[in-house]
């Protein structure tokens, strides 16, 4: 048997770490009414409950792309294994078909031809034409069937996703029934005029479509490749998924790096003014006038020459990516903490002149306290949704950096490398589209999930939307 | 005579929520129709209403608005732009959120004019120079060019009004105009709207929850509860013989002159609107309720030039007016807190490296003694340093100078921690003292625990004791302060301050934010509280009939410093200070008052930061005379404890 070695990279550490604190706050919230009443009001919003599940389904993704590990060789000793150099992640063995089935060069979506000519042998003549994909559409006999092919799959699979999502839906309804005790029927009626107390029908439905969408891609995947082939012929479609982790990563560990700058900053410069309050504006003032992408481009400098003169502590490329991809978030984090910081500090600035810190002031409560008890919880609204906010301008900057070149490591899946990877390729005739395409198909999913889901945060958590509903 | 408004069941809700639940009255041209009611009720919702400005969400249900030929509701929104302002106008509460602050004052009243009389460029000025003239505004010329925050108060509550009357409207909505300002300026602005009224002969819908106000201005008055109108009458034959309960109740539950008694209160609060009404709304809160009443939603009644609608009317016992029972006198104790000198001047800094360019004298000099178990007022205008006098007190706020003695110690810088064990302090908005995110219970145990008060293990039962004291539920202690209502959490704070036992409490304006029912509740509270645990109180307010209620001594303060001291009842009977004098007259009352009228005080209150020479009130003081403008008076002595400081006073012993 084929043993493994788990790799835990830097960033995957920091992930699980983000997810246990977010599962944490979650069983805090639940006991707090004052917590959770707002995300009641988020949980009833069809809108934002829809974009939640895209959000969950590219999370998922994200999650079993960093499961790493390497895998043992196969001629390797079983009392003293030898591992390979590559990197692996759960991920990656489930797709492992996808990553596997590498072309030449480009190819078309859906394509069982390269896409450009070659000398190939036919018939004993060698002759100048577009050759047969190894993999795409090599199940097909001729051209002709391609496309009674792929609609037969995409039915297949949306058929299956249709299944599955009925089977789900029974499973609801079962248990639904079985809390609510209402009859089968009228917990069906309910549902259909939406007069549950959750979006049931959005919910229903976008599994539902998630399901059929998947099913399809699964079974078009399976025969060809679905967004085409990159210029060394790997599967766009693999590379998109693959750059889903990216996104998050820069989303999310860079709000980790931004918060405790902000809330620190922020609340010490507003709760205590006067000389403090002087250095902590002229801190942000200055950060502010130097521009961003300068900074940047010289830490993942600074960076990527450190790691190219210490080979022996990062041992794989993919560590060595992954610690360039971290350094990019620190550096993002450290350049972006100023607006939220302004923001907090105008609030602390009004909160602390409000009669109940001065309540407390007036039992001698120490300044901490203060700030624990009286300030923090009542700016713990903004915090959140600066972070909902924010996540999508962080996927969009990094496509942008990645794109001038200041971003990930090139060798690393991200949206902004396969941007920067088509940029040349637009001017061939006819165009290569499909590399741009998938990556703003994805991009914009994710970007408009993310701020549609933030859109409905901030209104539950907004005191002056006041839950307009 | 056809009325100006006839508003005829009116009924608004938001969403399911009917805020406004059959409403009719009329207004007659030159008449001033006041309606009555306590906080929520729906006084504002049915001006706005009228006005067709409701906040988002809000919709007039059914029922028809006619002023003078047109039917308000069916008019479309471009007509009704022009009747607003133009046959209609209304002025608010905050003037400041009405006025652009941005744009200066006589641009703002030409914009109206523009619109509603084609007026432009010196002819609009001119126009606008006349209407400030016309509200009372001194210096209209040099007012034009300024911006709304340059102004005080009630100078900016006249711009409002100079603005409502640029459309020369039939009728002016006047929702709470004075609520916002000092007893001396309302008087100016109340007297504006009178005299308006008169020469205009505007009708007004004037909307207060100040039965003084109303009596004083309103030639007929409705009472408002839970959104519906439960009385109506003329102005004379509503005060003589208020028929509604809830009518009577409100009167009851104002302090009187000289009545140191028990205050009646309205048991329980205004029903949520949201549930569903069966019977008379007052009934759960009614002592007079029968069967019927919960079954039984009540019809109008006539009785005489009033209506009314309640089941038992004109079958309820005749009012009789309680005994005025003695204010209870305590032997006189050490003094607990002594004040030396107390002063707390701002620095104002400007430029690039914060230089201190002046001072603003909030508090300039002032002394005090509080004896253990009495109270003392503290009153005077708003921005007079009142509330900086308590938090300095509390070292909330470094005094610059001055010496505060309390219970034998002096408190320096060191010994705070015994300082805040002994004065503890209740503020004014129930709202923003309460830390939306802590339970009761964790609110209640902040100062035992920073203070070290008791032992730990006890606490939790200290503040089941303390919710007691304050007559709230046992189980209070796990909600959140969003459940409760405003005289509630008004009780959560007086037992936030009580949890350290101090031995001083200062109140700033404690039951400013509350309605008269629930004032009444609190006050019977902290005199009940005095009694049993004989707490020195120090007062701090404007509202005369609260200070006649409960304080023992009152101390009148004008800008920084004390211009009048004495025992309460000569301070507030017989007033020797020209400044005091104005003040108790200008309160509003409901009873015709005998003697001389109201002394109308000119201008405003002169700022901190450069106060005029000599006696601080000299710009404004009816008797001023040439020392005045020169030398600050000395304390003049009248006996009893009682002093002022005014040189006309002084040359009269
Ligand atoms: N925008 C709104 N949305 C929902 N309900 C509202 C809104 N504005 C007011 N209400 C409700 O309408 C009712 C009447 O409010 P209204 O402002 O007319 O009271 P009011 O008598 O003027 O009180 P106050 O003396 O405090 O000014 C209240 O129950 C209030 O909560
Ligand atoms: S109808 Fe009944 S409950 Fe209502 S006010 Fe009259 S007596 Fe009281
Ligand atoms: S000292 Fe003069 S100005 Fe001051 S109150 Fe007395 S009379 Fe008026
Ligand atoms: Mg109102």
């Amino acid at each position: 048997m084929n043993s493994i070695q788990p790799v835990i990279l830097w960033t995957d550490a920091l992930i699980f770490a983000l997810l246990l604190a977010v599962l944490v706050l979650v069983w805090l919230i639940r006991r707090q009414e004052h917590l959770l009443a707002p995300w009641r009001v988020v949980a009833q919003r069809p809108m934002a409950m829809g974009a939640a599940l895209v959000l969950g389904a590219f999370v998922v993704i994200g999650l079993l792309d960093s499961l790493h590990y390497r895998a043992q060789l196969t001629d390797s000793p079983a009392d003293a294994p030898q591992y390979s150099v590559e990197v692996l992640s759960v991920f990656d063995a489930l797709t492992s078909e996808l990553r596997s089935r590498q072309e030449k060069t480009y190819s078309a979506p859906l394509a069982m031809q390269l896409y450009a000519k070659e000398f190939v042998e036919r018939d004993g003549a060698t002759v100048r034409d577009y050759p047969r994909l190894q993999y795409g559409g090599a199940h097909l006999q001729r051209a002709d069937e391609r496309l009674s092919d792929i609609t037969r799959r995409t039915l297949v699979g949306a058929t299956q996703g249709g299944l599955a999502s009925l089977l789900l839906f029974g499973l609801l309804a079962g248990w639904q029934v079985r809390r609510t005790r209402l009859a089968v029927g009228a917990w069906l009626a309910a549902w259909r005029q939406g007069s549950l107390n959750w979006p049931g029908r959005t919910v229903v439905l976008m599994v539902a479509l998630l399901l059929m969408l998947g099913g399809a891609l699964a079974q078009l995947a399976s025969g060809y490749h679905v967004f085409g082939t990159d210029k060394v012929g790997q599967d766009v479609l693999y590379i998109s998924l693959k750059s889903i982790r990216t996104g998050l990563v820069i989303g999310t560990l860079t709000t980790l790096v931004t918060l405790p700058l902000a809330i620190g900053f922020g609340i010490t410069a507003g709760y205590f003014r006067g000389w403090v309050d002087d250095i902590i504006q002229y801190l942000y003032t200055v950060l502010n006038s130097i521009p961003g992408v300068l900074l940047i481009a010289a830490a993942v400098l600074i960076v990527q020459v450190y790691i190219e003169s210490n080979p022996d502590i990062f041992d794989t490329a993919a560590a060595r990516a992954d610690i360039r991809l971290l350094a990019l978030c620190l550096i993002m984090g450290v350049t972006s903490w100023t607006g939220l910081a302004r923001l907090l500090r105008g609030e602390s600035l009004k909160l602390r002149t409000l009669d109940y810190v001065e309540a407390a002031r007036a039992f001698g409560v120490s300044n901490v306290r203060i700030i624990s008890r009286h300030i923090f919880p009542n700016l713990f609204h903004l915090v959140l949704i600066a972070i909902v906010l924010d996540f999508s301008g962080l996927v969009l900057a990094e496509a942008v950096l990645s794109y001038i070149g200041v971003g990930v490591d090139p060798a690393m899946y991200s949206w902004g490398n396969m941007i920067n990877g088509a940029r040349l390729e637009l001017a061939r005739e006819p165009v290569v589209w499909w590399q741009l395409g998938a990556a703003f198909a994805f991009m914009f999913t994710l970007v408009l999930a993310a701020n549609l889901f933030a859109d409905g945060v901030r209104d539950a958590f907004d005191p002056r939307l006041g839950g307009r509903r | 005579m056809k009325p100006l408004l006839e508003v005829r069941d009116l009924v608004t809700g938001f969403g399911r929520v009917r805020v406004v639940d059959g409403v009719s009255f009329q207004v007659a041209a030159g008449e001033t129709y006041a309606l009555l009611g306590e906080s929520g009720c729906g006084k504002s919702i049915t001006a706005l209403s009228l006005m067709r400005l409701l906040p988002d969400g809000g919709r007039v249900i059914s029922g028809s608005v006619r002023l003078g030929e047109t039917d308000v509701l069916a008019l479309p929104e471009r007509d009704m732009r022009r009747v607003r302002g133009g046959q209609m106008a209304m002025i608010f509460q905050e003037p400041m959120l009405a006025l652009n602050p941005v744009i200066k004052v006589g641009e703002q009243i030409g914009e109206a004019l523009a619109l509603h009389q084609n007026l432009a460029g010196q002819a609009a000025r001119d126009a606008a120079r006349g209407l400030l003239d016309a509200v009372g505004v001194p210096d209209a010329v040099r007012r034009l060019d300024t911006y709304p925050f340059e102004l005080s108060g009630g100078l900016r509550q006249r711009v409002m009004i100079a603005m409502a009357l640029a459309g020369r409207p039939q009728l002016l909505i006047a929702d709470e105009p004075t609520t916002a300002l000092d007893v001396t300026i309302q008087a100016q602005v109340l007297d504006v709207l009178r005299r308006l009224k008169a020469e205009q002969r505007m009708g007004m819908l004037l909307i207060t929850h100040d039965l003084g106000v109303v009596a004083e201005n309103a030639d007929r008055v409705g009472v408002m509860y839970a959104g519906e109108l439960v009385e109506e009458g003329v102005r004379n034959a509503f005060f003589a013989s208020p028929q509604h309960p809830y009518s009577r109740m409100l009167f009851e539950a104002l302090p009187r002159p000289g009545d140191g008694g028990r205050l009646v209160t309205i048991p329980g609060q205004v029903p949520p609107l949201d549930g569903p009404m069966r019977g008379c709304r007052f009934a759960p809160r009614c002592p007079f309720a029968v069967a019927r009443c919960r079954a039984e939603s009540p019809g109008w009644q006539v009785i005489d030039d009033q209506r009314v609608r309640c089941h038992l009317a004109g079958t309820l016992p005749a009012r009789s007016e309680r005994e005025l029972a003695a204010h209870s006198v305590k032997q006189a104790a050490p003094p607990l807190l002594q004040v030396d000198g107390l002063k707390v001047h701002f620095p104002i800094r400007r430029g690039l490296i914060q230089r201190t360019v002046g001072h603003v004298r909030a508090v300039d000099g002032v002394s005090l003694d509080i004896r253990a178990g009495r109270t003392l007022a503290l009153v005077g205008e708003s921005g007079c340093g009142k509330t900086t006098v308590g938090k300095a007190l509390l070292r909330l706020i470094e005094p610059t100078a001055g010496r505060i003695v309390l219970g034998g110690e002096t408190i320096t810088a060191k010994n705070v921690p015994f300082l805040r064990r002994q004065a503890q302090m209740v503020f004014q908005d129930p709202f923003s003292s309460l830390n939306p995110r802590m339970r009761v219970a964790d609110i209640l145990l902040e100062g035992m625990d920073a203070l070290g008060v008791g032992e730990a293990a006890d606490r939790r039962d200290a503040v089941v004791q303390l919710l007691r004291q304050v007559g709230l539920p046992d189980d209070a202690g796990g909600r959140y302060p969003h459940a409760f209502s405003g005289g509630q959490r008004q009780r959560i704070a007086i037992a936030r301050a009580l949890a350290v036992s101090p031995r001083l409490v200062i109140c700033d304006e404690p039951t400013s934010a509350l309605d008269v029912s629930v004032q009444a509740q609190i006050l019977n509270l902290l005199k009940d509280l005095q009694d049993s645990l004989g707490l020195a109180y120090l007062f701090i307010t404007h509202n005369l009939a609260v200070v006649d209620y409960l304080a023992h001594e009152v101390a009148v303060m004008y800008l920084g410093r004390i211009v009048e001291h004495g025992a309460a009842a000569d301070v507030l009977r017989a007033p020797r200070h020209p400044y005091t004098q104005a003040l108790v007259s200008a309160v509003p009352h409901i009873k015709a008052q005998t003697g001389p009228g109201i002394i109308r005080l000119a201008g405003d209150q002169p700022s901190p930061l450069n106060p005029p020479d000599g006696c601080h009130f000299n710009p404004r003081c009816p008797h001023a005379m040439e020392v005045c403008r020169q030398t600050y008076p000395e304390q003049t002595e009248l006996g009893g404890g009682h002093w002022v400081r005014c040189h006309w006073v002084a040359g009269q012993i």
